[in-house]
């Protein structure tokens, strides 16, 4: 069994799309959706590499788990982990939450069980290591998790010179279809 | 658990579920990639035919260049999940979100385009008023600042797609903006050819055919550069899409080369068949993105091939 949390990316590829600045990173570094500000435009469910995010049908606008924002600003734990009687679930500070999944791997691979592994804990990863992440016993696409997700942002430098050169082009060619016209 | 049909590469998946959830974004979307390709090159060939006394062209240009973006920009409120909310998009302006730049793009694009087809479409009496004498005045300096942005309002829209992690949309990230100009040039001249006489129409024909060959050779090296992910573009009802605006855009081009100077009908058949070939385009378009993102195996391969070519190739 997986939940389907929100990861809290780093480098969160809704947040970056997100044109109206409805989503925004919160005190606690998660990522959360203001309501009163979505205009359910969607981009954000096409940027999420884990498809998370998503449009509620009725409702218009994006939802997503927001770690439990009113109780966390309450100085609460996230219903989830408070809920779980195995703590399988667990939440704390993120450094001190990496350090316990690396001993309880390193744990598991003594007893034999060397295909635990963890999944969202690198920080150096494609969206800059997530902040809610897992121990997993296979490879991440078997629980429905893209294997090496990366935030499109990565390549949006790149992605705007292409465009550049697309539009000068087409600028061009507009402009040579007149040059040429005045000479006949 | 592991699919492996024969034939097919090695992937596993949580029993065939996709990992990305599906773009939320309909047709409505296509129907505004065409329209503001098609008000973007209608603004170029406006401007070019006001600077080379092209009355006919300029004319219909322009307020095609008008029409298109009001009814692209209905279709981009409509698609919106709260539409009575679409002026959310003015709170911010976000360099990391195409759509943000987007609507500035479309800003400051738009009231040039609204003066430039003022002054074609105002009546007599209006023109002899001090308004539109002024109207009549900034029409050509704002016919010109609007194609200026134009070329811009053409090719966001192309980025806006890659910046997703849509495979079929973000692989595509160097061909996307070349094929979206050049459809925007094939539209604009397809109109160019309906609304103006043969003899003004050389630039609007011209122009086409420009964007004919632009486009074919950025779809070719699309679907062969991309492999896997290629196959979103090439089969389906994207392929579907995709062969149809090919076939029109084909036979609207040697239609306008062929007979577009001689015969105004073949002409305005042409530019039909090429305004239907951009429509379609966008659809493909739009189509592979959704095709791709609801197949995991188009997720999960290209990145399983990434993390072995790093465990390989180790990072330095």
């Amino acid at each position: 069994m997986a939940s389907d949390v929100c990861k809290h990316c780093t480098h969160a590829g809704c947040l970056d799309v997100c044109p109206t600045g409805a989503l925004f990173r919160t005190e606690f570094g998660t990522v959360v959706v203001q309501q009163d500000i979505c205009n359910g435009c969607g981009y954000c469910v096409s940027a999420c590499p884990y498809g998370v995010i998503e449009r509620r049908e009725g409702d218009g606008r994006a939802q997503k788990c927001t770690l439990c924002y009113d109780r966390l600003k309450d100085g609460l734990e996230p219903a989830c982990a408070k809920a779980c009687p195995t703590d399988s679930i667990q939440f704390g500070v993120l450094d001190e939450l990496r350090d316990r999944a690396h001993a309880r791997v390193e744990r598991l691979h003594a007893d034999g069980r060397t295909e635990a592994r963890l999944y969202g804990a690198d920080p150096n990863d494609g969206v800059g290591g997530d902040g809610a992440f897992f121990l997993l016993l296979d490879e991440p696409e078997v629980y429905g998790l893209p294997p090496d997700p990366v935030v499109p942002t990565r390549d949006l430098p790149r992605m705007w010179r292409y465009a550049g050169a697309a539009a000068l082009a087409f600028f061009g060619a507009a402009v040579s279809a007149f040059v040429e016209g005045r000479r006949r | 658990m592991t699919d492996r049909p024969s034939g097919e590469p090695a992937y596993a998946s949580y029993y065939g579920r996709p990992i990305l959830k599906p773009p939320v974004w309909k047709d409505d979307i296509a129907y505004y990639f065409f329209l503001g390709g098609l008000s973007a090159g209608s603004t170029l060939l406006g401007a070019g035919a006001d600077q080379t006394d092209r009355p006919a062209l300029r004319r219909g240009s322009r307020v095609a260049a008008l029409g298109s973006l009001a009814l692209g920009g209905y279709f981009l409120v409509k698609d919106l999940g709260r539409p009575e909310r679409f002026h959310h998009m003015l709170r911010v302006a976000k360099p990391t979100s195409p759509m943000s730049m987007g609507t500035w793009l479309l800003t400051a694009y738009g009231p040039g385009v609204g003066i430039a087809a003022a002054s074609e479409l105002m009546p007599r009496r209006i023109r002899r008023t001090t308004l539109g004498r002024l109207i009549d005045g900034l029409a050509r300096p704002a016919g010109l600042a609007a194609a200026a942005i134009a070329p811009a309002v053409a090719s966001y829209t192309a980025v806006l797609l890659s910046q997703t992690a849509v495979p079929a949309w973000h692989e595509s990230h160097e061909e996307l903006p070349f094929i979206f100009t050049a459809s925007a040039a094939v539209s604009a001249g397809g109109l160019g050819m309906i609304v103006a006489p043969p003899h003004e129409a050389a630039p609007a024909r011209r122009l086409a055919m420009f964007g004919a060959i632009i486009e074919l050779f950025a779809s070719r090296r699309l679907e062969s550069r991309l492999g896997l992910v290629g196959e979103a573009f090439s089969t389906g009802e994207a392929g579907r899409d995709l062969r149809r605006a090919s076939t029109l855009t084909a036979v609207g081009t040697l239609g306008s080369v062929l007979l577009g100077r001689r015969s105004r009908a073949a002409a305005v058949a042409s530019g039909v068949a090429l305004l239907a070939g951009g429509l379609y385009e966008r659809l493909g378009l739009l189509r592979a993105g959704t095709a791709s993102a609801t197949d995991p195996k188009y997720t999960v391969a290209p990145q399983r091939q990434r993390l072995e070519s790093r465990v390989n190739e180790p990072r330095e």
